[in-house]
């Protein structure tokens, strides 16, 4: 769709257009920019990755004859004298899917060479992303407090702890990674490295849009990532 | 030239359409918390979690990451694989009962 044209090359819709796509000559994709290409090669490798993380989460937790602790008392937040459970998770949840919306938005506002619109709301997935790490660090740091650790817990199987950090840490390493992107992107940005085709640091690709595009599609990977870790580790 | 300002203005969709997809994944992300806050349990919980979360996945996946706008070849590359993690999804199903029979059979009844 939102791809630079092959100057000559007609595409086709549908399946046509993908027999077309995958019989065609030298290259398939033709069209699409190479980064983005590219991006979701990554994103589909990283999903084997988080997949295999959550299938064996599945299989220690299903293998396990001791009780599994009860997520939504332990991730519960004591507040104001009441007991909410997955207090935190929820607010989590809102936050990385705000960040998604600001990030589609730029997206969208970066094709439209509104260059300062796009800027911003970089900006604001950039601080939605960082507000959602601090609470990680907060949860992960109430939770070693409480004793939690990779080989033992007191809530109940072992094998809790090592599920948890390993899950949730990778996931917010990728939120981290994500932040410091956004930042510079955000940076290139309002310095207008994309209207004037300005050429990036580590390559001789010229600037262009399409690089918001290929940013969001990894950030709207990370909230893909944690609609699946919410629901299997929080609240399964 | 028409051919050049193609190239340079791809085409984008209307504000509305990610304003709607935000506000359900709002709301879906509501009813799957209130899933937990309601404490529902066994068949009921867990084919509500299943529900919403793909909801949320493919509303993501289909228009914040415009797979439902982009092209069959690259749709059909990116989802075809992960039949592949269904297939590893129900083989750890087996091995885990499998896991837990033992451990259930040796620990407490003894070989």
């Amino acid at each position: 769709m939102s791809d630079p044209k092959i100057e000559g090359y007609q595409f086709k819709p549908g399946f046509k257009g993908m027999a077309a796509d995958a019989g065609s000559d030298q290259t398939i994709f033709k069209g699409v920019h190479w980064g983005k290409a590219m991006m979701w090669i990554f994103l589909l490798s990283d999903t084997f990755i988080f997949s295999c993380f959550l299938i064996s989460y599945m299989k220690g937790r299903g293998s396990t004859p001791v009780d599994w602790p009860n997520p939504s008392e332990v991730f519960g937040l004591h507040v104001g004298g009441v007991d909410v459970p997955l207090l935190l998770i929820a607010i989590m949840t809102f936050v990385l899917i705000t960040s998604s919306g600001t990030m589609a938005l730029a997206v969208k506002y970066g094709y439209e060479r509104n260059r300062k619109m796009c800027g911003w709301l970089i900006l604001a997935t950039a601080l939605g992303g960082l507000t959602f790490v601090g609470m990680q660090a907060f949860e992960w740091s109430k939770l070693i407090h409480e004793g939690v650790r990779p080989w033992e817990n007191p809530f109940g199987a072992k094998q809790f702890g090592s599920f948890f950090f390993m899950i949730t840490g990778f996931h917010g390493t990728h939120v981290s990674i994500g932040v410091i992107f956004l930042c510079i992107y955000a940076y290139k940005t309002f310095a207008g490295h994309y209207d004037e085709g300005k050429r990036g640091w580590f390559t001789s690709m010229k600037g262009n849009y399409v690089e918001i595009e290929i940013l969001g599609l990894y950030w709207h990977f990370v909230d893909l990532v944690w609609v699946f870790i919410f629901a299997f580790f929080y609240l399964w | 030239m028409e051919n050049t300002q193609k190239k340079e203005q791809p085409t984008t969709h209307k504000i509305g359409i990610y304003l709607w997809i935000w506000g359900l994944l709002f709301v879906l992300s509501f009813f799957s918390y209130m899933v937990d806050w309601f404490q529902f349990q066994g068949l009921l919980r867990w084919s509500l979690i299943l529900l919403f979360m793909f909801l949320k996945a493919g509303l993501i996946m289909a228009f914040f990451m415009h797979l439902f706008w982009e092209r069959y070849a690259l749709v059909n590359v990116l989802l075809w694989p992960m039949t592949a993690i269904a297939c590893f999804v129900g083989l750890m199903v087996a091995e885990f009962k499998y896991t837990l029979f033992t451990r259930i059979f040796y620990f407490f009844i003894g070989g």
